[in-house]
């Protein structure tokens, strides 16, 4: 009797908790975070190969190459977000759990925003010097790569939680999430341009913090939502 | 009323009326059709900016606009699914997927070859409306892919219609986004809409009103295919089989 009065946790901790086992894995597995990186520092080598390295063109095309070498990172790394929980059934732990699932979708959101999405922000300014691009226009462009992949994570979520268990998952999950990601990128690319030519660049990024809030309060339901619907 | 509606979420129900309705808005759509073709190539003058070009519009304007209310459609008819698990609701939205993408494809291809003669270019990546409408076709496909991603059914449409939802709140964003880049990038490409002539207004509302019904009709069509082949181990199914008339 006195098992099943058992005080539950507060949600906090399960957050932390979720959140912290994620991390810990990523820690243990170092692959999983680093062959995104690697992903993106090699589709930003490719393009001055297939157009020509001039100066002008690589200052031109920098931001815009730069933020869709980061959503292809962050779409690669997505796969893996339910994954592994789904082959062990750790997952079926999450679905019974007491806690709410929006609140530990956060957690394991917030881990693999840690893991694929925060190492792409540190790792952009030296490929954007390769880029020729300006120390002041490298911190817009940080900026809105942080808020654009916070938005990418949570939006992703949905996404791998649709596809997880299926047999094609990897190009549909692609082919989902793309056309939804498409604003963050438009966003976070023209702010930057509009940053690396003096311009007012403030509208992207008010709308990437407003894209990155509304996809915090709202993704987490629907990526429970349907994670109830991909266990069933 | 109510009555009247909670019968037709029943999928015998559902099957015997559509085969009333059905003709009744595909004939009254084709005719108008027909109507609004004659009138929108033979009658109405020639724009005085565009020339004869103008006139592919009675086709691209009411498939531009059928795309769009097809993914509403596609998308409120899940979420009701989803919620009051309504199972016509499912086949509703399973059907409405594929003729929103044709629409959605018919769209594109008459605004390119408008795009031809009017801007000299087949596809031109600064126009707003042509990046939401190719967004769109693209949300389509991932649709139908998720939907044929997964075996069990009632699993696909749950899915789905949580994808649909998400998509629909996004579409609203991919239009502004899409807004800001263009008028970042260069001018209005889109010519100035002036008062349009009366006709050729006229003539304009009744394709939109006759797409609308063949719309209709189409969609009640492969709902039907949809609802027998989802109810085919049932047994009303069998029954309207092997009765006489072998199903209306």
């Amino acid at each position: 009797m006195t098992e099943s009065v058992r005080e539950i946790p507060g949600i906090l901790a399960g957050l932390a908790a979720t959140a912290k086992r994620d991390l810990l894995l990523a820690w243990k597995r170092p692959g999983d975070v680093l062959n995104p990186l690697f992903f993106f520092a090699m589709v930003c080598t490719l393009f001055p190969l297939a157009v020509g390295p001039s100066a002008e063109q690589l200052e031109f095309s920098g931001p815009g190459v730069i933020w869709v070498a980061a959503l292809l990172a962050t779409l690669l790394s997505l796969n893996s977000l339910f994954l592994s929980d789904f082959e062990d059934g750790s997952l079926d732990q999450l679905l019974v759990s007491p806690q709410p699932l929006p609140v530990l979708v956060i957690g394991k959101t917030l881990a693999h925003w840690l893991t694929a999405g925060l190492p792409l922000v540190f790792v952009s300014p030296i490929l954007a010097i390769t880029y020729r691009m300006p120390f002041s226009v490298i911190g817009v462009m940080m900026l809105t790569l942080t808020l654009g992949t916070i938005s990418l994570s949570l939006l992703g979520s949905i996404g791998a939680a649709l596809t997880v268990g299926l047999h094609r998952g990897t190009a549909l999950l692609s082919l989902l999430i793309l056309p939804l990601a498409m604003p963050i990128m438009i966003l976070g690319a023209n702010a930057v341009s509009l940053a690396a030519h003096n311009d007012i660049y403030s509208t992207g990024i008010w709308a990437l913090g407003a894209y990155a809030i509304a996809s915090l309060s709202l993704a987490p339901y629907a990526t429970a939502a349907a994670l109830r619907i991909s266990n069933e | 009323m109510w009555k009247w509606f909670h019968q037709l979420a029943s999928p015998p129900h559902f099957y015997r009326i559509s085969a009333i309705l059905s003709p009744w808005l595909a004939v009254p759509g084709l005719l108008l059709i027909a109507y609004g073709t004659w009138q929108g190539l033979f009658v109405v003058p020639m724009d005085y900016q565009q020339g004869d070009a103008f006139r592919i519009i009675y086709v691209h304007v009411p498939s531009a606009y059928l795309s769009l209310m097809a993914y509403m459609i596609m998308a409120t008819s899940g979420g009701i699914g989803l919620i009051w698990r309504i199972k016509l609701a499912h086949a509703v939205a399973a059907a409405a997927a594929p003729i929103g993408a044709a629409f959605t494809f018919l769209a594109l291809c008459t605004g390119s070859i408008w795009g031809r003669p009017m801007w000299g270019t087949w596809w031109e990546w600064g126009d707003p409306r042509m990046m939401s409408e190719l967004i769109l076709l693209f949300l389509y496909f991932g649709y139908m892919a998720l939907r044929s991603a997964i075996d069990d059914t009632t699993k696909a449409d749950k899915a789905s219609a949580v994808l649909a939802l998400v998509g629909i709140v996004n579409v609203v964003i991919v239009h502004f986004s899409v807004e800001w880049w263009s008028s970042l990038h260069q001018g209005q490409t889109v010519f100035k809409k002036g008062t349009m002539d009366a006709d050729m207004k006229a003539a304009l509302f009744v394709m939109i009103i006759g797409f609308t019904l063949l719309f209709g009709s189409m969609l009640l069509r492969r709902i039907r295919t949809e609802v027998l082949y989802r109810e085919r181990r049932t047994r009303w199914v069998r029954e309207m089989i092997l009765s006489p008339e072998g199903g209306a």
